[in-house]
């Protein structure tokens, strides 16, 4: 094992930590201010994917298809919550999941309908394919890099958005106390689709960023929503900063527990036994994680409770 | 008689005489059908005795319904293939018996749900629903890369497993079989509402803190719940397995929770008999818009959608009324 493959290992899992911030923050958002839990949120992260491959393809400019997945998920999400979401906010969380589980199928199947059963692909944008050097002599893909940095920078502009904007006054006015900002005169119908919407196109951009690097197919975004809700349990349900050292940490434990578990298990027993013995433990990885944060600390490592 | 009675008695009486019509019509294929409805909506029953009774909204119960599916296949596949069970520390072998596998289903899924219920229940609300979905995913992905039972190919039982004086391969025996261990989980449901561990746990839901001080605990009282409704769901895996005669991960998998939940959404929730209309429906629903289109399942969400929306109390509460408060 070199220590190039290990830093090489560590950035694809910063990588893979902060897309996985991009829908934890919406799901987080949301569940913080309308105390709704959204399982049709991974369909919004398909959707951002499928819009992006879809205008890609036909313009043959990644740009256009980027701009293209926030705009169609924004609006999917706007739609979503005009339509169905609004009528569920006094509603139990029972009905909350059964609804969202019925968008589920319906943005699936629809999917299906337009799309067909086949997976598209989607190509990196000629000016971000290949390598680049880093300091140290490690080759690293430029486009995975460029995601590090999006979502990085997006986090910063997520903060900045909540904690100093007006609008990020309300966000948290609302968390804190709905009935109170609405006999303030703040519309909060409007807040709430906004909100929602916002939540959304973060989803559809993971979904567009991460669809370059896996085929872009139904159901790709179901397995990230469950990821997001571990993140969200690990940084504590409505808190952005929990939710960027959840999606992180999950992010790093599982690169790096698939990459170290199989060498690690090598060291005692037969290579084909280490290598399947590793993988299944490394699957099982975050959510033994997850366990361990919810024995020391119920309420998540910056949850309120 | 109560409306919801006389509904209970129609429901109880057409699951049966639906497929003994059929039988004396020749229609095996409808036969094999009420059988998937059977054991579906007992994986609902033991789904209702958490979400219905105990209120703990779980939406990770394909855990348990795999683990009885697996049970099943890792029992009776050592037996196809002339293999013990295991040597170490001492040699065990496989077994095609329905009652033994039962129980072992049973047990397995009681300890899962111990385990999973155990940090599960130390939260509420919102992160119940997502630690346990989390869970069924770990469980899942555990499944794919294990490579020791199939992995992502899963197991197939060429023969269906035996059961003491009767013909399982026959499929009206199979689904007499299905439909008397369906009618046992349901008495087992409705005794368990009335009892003083029901009540309790009834309590446990509608206000913890008062239960707590009447020197209940909450916690212990839904667990025991939770592992009860676990072990039915699995015994309803280890018979859905049997039906297939093949185990596969998909049985773990997310859409199976959800499945198993709307089953008794459907139905209508803490109704003794909710599940069984629930899997009814579904299974109808199933053929009917199957039939006319491949994009079927766009459909169901959007009945789904309307029934959320504006037919609260599922199908037995829009016929029975409201009798029975949700909370």
């Amino acid at each position: 094992m070199s220590l190039m493959l290990l830093i090489e290992q560590a950035l694809n899992g910063l990588q893979y930590g902060v897309m996985l911030f991009l829908m934890a923050a919406g799901l987080t958002l949301v569940f913080g201010v309308m105390g709704l839990i959204n399982l049709a949120h991974g369909s919004l992260y398909m959707i951002g994917a499928f819009a992006c491959a879809a205008v890609a393809a036909a313009t043959g400019n990644f740009w256009l298809g980027l701009a293209a997945s926030l705009a169609a998920a924004a609006a999917a999400g706007a739609l979503m919550e005009l339509t169905v979401i609004r009528r569920l906010y006094a509603r139990d969380h029972l009905d909350q999941v059964l609804a969202t589980f019925a968008l589920i199928l319906v943005f699936s199947e629809g999917t299906r309908w337009a799309f067909g059963s086949f997976p598209l692909y989607l190509d990196i944008p000629r000016a971000l394919a290949g390598p680049v050097r880093l300091p140290g002599g490690i080759d690293y893909p430029l486009y995975r890099l460029v995601l590090i940095g999006v979502g990085l920078s997006v986090a910063a502009g997520l903060f900045w958005l909540i904690g100093r904007t007006r609008l990020g006054i309300r966000i948290r006015a609302g968390e804190a106390d709905r009935e109170m900002i609405g006999a303030l005169g703040v519309d909060i119908s409007r807040l709430y689709t906004i909100v929602f919407a916002l939540g959304a196109a973060l989803a559809g951009l993971a979904g567009a960023l991460v669809g370059a690097l896996q085929s872009v197919q139904v159901g790709m975004g179901e397995p990230v929503l469950i990821l997001a809700f571990v993140v969200i349990v690990i940084g504590g349900i409505g808190s952005i900063k929990g939710a960027l050292v959840g999606a992180i940490l999950v992010g790093m434990t599982d690169t790096l527990g698939r990459f170290l578990l199989p060498i690690a298990f090598s060291t005692f027993m037969e290579r084909s036994q280490a290598t399947s013995v590793g993988a299944a433990l490394a699957s099982m990885l975050i959510y033994i994680l997850m366990a361990l944060v919810l024995v020391v600390r119920p309420g998540g490592l910056f949850g309120r409770a | 008689m109560r409306r919801e009675t006389v509904l209970n008695a129609v429901l109880a009486l057409g699951l049966l005489a639906v497929p003994l019509a059929a039988q004396a019509m020749g229609e095996p294929f409808i036969v094999t059908l009420a059988t998937k409805v059977a054991i579906l909506a007992l994986a609902g029953v033991g789904l209702n005795i958490a979400l219905g009774l105990g209120g703990m909204v779980s939406l990770g119960h394909a855990a348990f319904f795999g683990i009885g599916g697996y049970a099943m296949a890792v029992l009776a596949a050592p037996v196809q293939a002339y293999e013990p069970l295991m040597t170490w520390p001492f040699e065990l072998a496989g077994t095609k018996s329905m009652p033994v596998i039962w129980v072992a289903a049973m047990v397995a899924g009681a300890l899962g749900a111990l385990a999973i219920g155990a940090l599960s229940l130390r939260t509420s609300g919102v992160y119940f629903i997502m630690i346990t979905l989390a869970f069924g995913q770990m469980l899942y992905y555990f499944a794919i890369s294990w490579p020791a039972y199939g992995g992502e190919d899963g197991i197939s039982v060429y023969v269906r497993n035996g059961f003491p004086g009767l013909n399982t391969l026959d499929p009206i025996q199979f689904f007499a079989l299905a439909y008397g261990v369906l009618m046992a989980a349901l008495m087992v449901s409705w005794m368990l509402a009335r009892s003083g561990f029901g009540l309790a746990l009834a309590g446990a839901r509608q206000n913890p803190v008062r239960s707590a001080a009447l020197g209940i605990r909450p916690y212990s009282v839904k667990l025991t719940a939770f592992v009860i409704s676990g072990a039915i769901t699995a015994l309803a895996g280890a018979l859905f397995a049997d039906l297939n005669r093949f185990v596969s991960p998909s049985m773990l998998s997310w859409q199976t929770s959800g499945e198993i939940m709307v089953f008794v959404i459907l139905g209508g929730v803490a109704r003794l008999f909710g599940p069984v209309a629930g899997a009814a429906l579904f299974i109808l629903l199933e053929h009917w818009l199957g039939g006319f289109s491949e994009y079927w399942k766009l459909f169901l969400g959007l009945a789904l959608l309307g029934i959320v929306l504006f037919a609260r109390g599922g199908l037995i509460g829009t016929l029975a009324g409201r009798e029975v408060a949700h909370d």
